[in-house]
């Protein structure tokens, strides 16, 4: 759930994801569910001339399991507050068992 | 659970980690490493100034299947998340 937060503070700015197949796609985050599926628009493949057949598409859905990174906006990402978020979330899970 | 510091469980040994730099090993002959700002139960992580290292083996032609050339390609990323299903291991490098 911690992640997917973070996602969402993120919508509207510009990602790179980079995908198991080694594809990379920037472009400007829409959406994410819990599955951290996400929606990009106005996307850039990064190699061109390896994947013309992406050359067409404009926007795209990603199943969130083919996604091996996200390029993040380190200006828009408080580091402090996610350690804290995470230590939280850590204690919480521990509590419930 | 009893309130004494250190570690009950293995997660606890990332949470010790938070705001240190890591290593991670991943699927696909890759290694990071970066400081640790957060993680969850599937092990996706958010890291920073990470650099990532990536093993390319080329066998050779006519050497034995053993052998092969490694190439090592570098780069350096400002703050990445990791999805978890690709992540082997998780270590302090510090204290190895």
């Amino acid at each position: 759930m911690l992640i997917f937060s973070v996602f969402k503070t993120l919508t509207d700015q510009r990602v790179t994801v980079e995908l198991k197949n080694d594809l990379s796609i920037t472009g400007t985050l829409k959406s994410v569910d819990q599955f951290l599926n996400i929606r990009l628009d106005a996307i850039e493949v990064l190699d061109q001339a390896r994947h013309p057949h992406m050359m067409a598409v404009k926007n795209c859905f990603i199943r969130g399991s083919v996604v091996r990174y996200v390029q993040l906006p380190s200006e828009h990402v408080d580091t402090q507050l996610l350690e804290d978020a995470t230590r939280r979330e850590a204690a919480n899970s521990n509590k419930q068992r | 659970m009893d309130a004494s510091p250190g570690i009950q469980e293995p997660f606890d040994l990332i949470r010790l980690s938070l705001s240190e730099r890591v290593f991670v090993k991943l699927r696909g002959d890759r290694e990071l490493t970066g400081i640790l700002h957060a993680y969850d139960g599937h092990m996706n992580l958010i890291l920073s100034d990470v650099e990532e290292t990536i093993m390319i083996v080329d066998a050779q032609d006519g050497a034995s299947s053993a052998q092969g050339v490694v190439n090592v390609a570098k780069r350096k990323l400002e703050m990445l998340f990791v999805r978890g299903d690709g992540v082997i291991l998780v270590s302090p490098p510090s204290r190895t």
